[in-house]
């Protein structure tokens, strides 16, 4: 399978690698996917509770190369953003940024998921009162 | 010496050409160009003499004689041929075959094109080790058994099954035996008598021949097994494939048989050594890596390695510059990961991180070291990178934790 030039170019240098303390009220955590299905993404994003401006994100991503990928960008578009403008990120925008042909639309699809959940855990986590749990946008197809 | 990239270590896969089998190829596609059906002139003559060369070539390899040997346009037809041929000759003895579960898809799709016409066809499980238990097959045998498919050697890991215990069985109860020796034959001692086998598929391009050709061992005696054609024509090669003979392929697939019968002992040994130096630089340096099949029953130039929290195609995609597969869902159409390993037991997550490494006839110890450098580097790198092997180090068991999309499936 042959990869597209920015997936490829994240794989070999992907942004954001790492951990943030997950106990740090302003951090919030995305979990999602699953290992027999060959993918898992952990996504972390450090919100400033007064501007709701995400200030870091980091990730970690098992899975194939385009998995690593989606969820680089991910971490990429979401810094700086506020949580409304993140939560606006739609797999779609992934799938075109990256190339990413139809059997890996899947991993765009978690990353948008892992995005959801941290924030969703974040806004959990300020009490904020539209917190929802976190539901995957759409099941993804393995 | 300077290393040539990319290394080829996927040998299960394919093999290159040896070019001593290409010498002895090449005078027949142009000054010995003859069809070896055509009796009454030198041209044929010619062609013939070596078609019947290659077949000696083939036969001793495997302790056959040359009327044994049919040639087809490789193992898959031979299988089709073998299974197919054997159930229609035979259904009015019965309609029950047995195979099992790490099959080859040109078994394993036969046999399920036969149940769709009436056949019943038992899949035997295997176990941890990868090989089947005979005493589940002894049971499995009814009186309709017309015929037991086993392969010699498994293509993803290299999993040697019990074939002559398998003869003997359908020995007695007088049943025919069909082996997939695609992987086996050239690579480790077969021998039909001692093994029992009636019939036997064997490729060209997995022993160093070309492609496009394989052959079918067809017993002759004690018993004589006949097979109904599926293809028909001619009446060439006894009347049970048809269809003007590919002389350069035969040639090609008799010098490879040829050399392998020579070489086999030395390259084994030399093979199973890389194997060990290859493995060893590997899970010396690594942690959690495990090994999927028996190591006591295993061809020597094979191994395949799980190399948990590294999902196998990301793997793939560091090392780009070897080749090897993987068992990850990724790397097929179908988004399943590897059947065979599933049929072993190995987790689905597990099944995901797996590489089968093919070491082969043309490869190196200085190979082996880059390989083995690249793959140790490249997981360090990927499990930096992964969640899993994160939690793992945190003391959390990933496997009793619930996923979110786990249910989906």
């Amino acid at each position: 399978m042959a990869y597209s030039d920015k997936v490829i170019e994240h794989y070999n240098n992907p942004r954001n690698v790492g951990s943030l303390d997950k106990k740090d009220p302003n951090v919030g955590t995305g979990l999602v996917g699953a290992p027999e299905c060959g993918d898992v993404m952990k996504l972390q994003m450090k919100v400033n509770p007064d501007t709701r401006i995400i200030e870091e994100a980091k990730f970690k991503t098992f899975g194939c190369g385009s998995a690593i990928a989606s969820s680089s960008l991910a971490t990429e578009w979401v810094k700086g953003k506020t949580v409304e403008e993140a939560l606006a990120i739609k797999n779609t925008d992934i799938v075109r940024e990256l190339s990413l042909p139809p059997v890996k639309i899947h991993c765009s699809v978690l990353a948008e998921d892992a995005i959801k959940a941290a924030l969703s855990d974040w806004k959990k986590k300020q009490g904020d009162a539209e917190a929802k749990p976190a539901e995957p946008a759409t099941a993804a197809s393995h | 010496m300077a290393i040539k990239l990319p290394i080829y270590m996927d040998n299960h896969a394919t093999t290159p050409v040896d070019p001593r089998v290409l010498d002895a190829m090449l005078p027949y596609f142009t000054e010995k160009f003859g069809n070896s059906a055509s009796r009454n002139h030198e041209f044929g003559w010619v062609a013939e003499e070596a078609v019947e060369n290659a077949r000696g070539q083939i036969a001793k390899l495997i302790n056959a004689t040359p009327k044994e040997i049919i040639f087809t346009s490789g193992a898959t037809e031979s299988t089709n041929l073998a299974i197919k041929g054997a159930a229609e000759m035979y259904r009015e003895k019965g309609n029950h075959i047995i195979t099992q579960v790490t099959e080859h898809k040109a078994t394993l799709d036969t046999c399920k094109r036969l149940e769709k016409y009436g056949y019943e066809v038992t899949y035997l499980p295997v176990q941890k080790d990868g090989r089947i238990n005979l005493d589940e097959l002894r049971k499995a045998i009814t009186p309709k058994t017309i015929l037991i498919s086993i392969m010699y050697a498994n293509n993803e890991i290299g999993v040697v099954q019990p074939i002559a215990e398998i003869g003997k069985i359908a020995k007695e109860k007088g049943i025919f035996f069909h082996v997939d020796g695609v992987q086996a034959v050239g690579k480790i001692p077969v021998d039909v008598q001692k093994d029992g086998i009636d019939l036997m598929s064997i490729s060209g391009h997995k022993i160093y021949g070309p492609k496009g050709i394989g052959a079918l061992y067809v017993r002759r005696k004690n018993p004589r097994v006949q097979l109904a054609a599926i293809i028909d024509g001619g009446g060439h090669e006894r009347g049970m494939r048809s269809g003007t003979l590919n002389v350069t392929g035969i040639v090609g697939l008799g010098k490879a048989c040829e050399i392998c019968q020579n070489e086999m002992a030395a390259e084994s040994e030399k093979l199973r050594k890389l194997r060990e130096r290859l493995t060893e630089r590997i899970m010396s340096r690594l942690d959690e890596t495990f090994i999927n099949g028996s190591m006591e029953h295993r061809l020597p130039h094979n191994i395949n390695i799980s190399f948990a929290f590294v999902e196998g195609e990301s793997l793939l995609m560091g090392i780009n510059d070897i080749a090897v597969s993987s068992g990850s869902a990724c790397t097929s159409a179908t988004l399943e990961p590897s059947y065979v390993l599933k049929a072993l037991g190995v987790g689905e997550d597990l099944a995901h991180t797996s590489i089968r490494f093919g070491i082969g006839r043309f490869n190196t110890a200085e190979e082996v070291d880059y390989v083995a450098d690249r793959v140790v580097e490249t997981v360090q790198r990927l499990r930096e990178l992964s969640p899993l092997y994160e939690m793992a180090k945190e003391g959390v068991d990933v496997s009793k934790m619930t996923w979110q999309t786990a249910a989906e499936h």
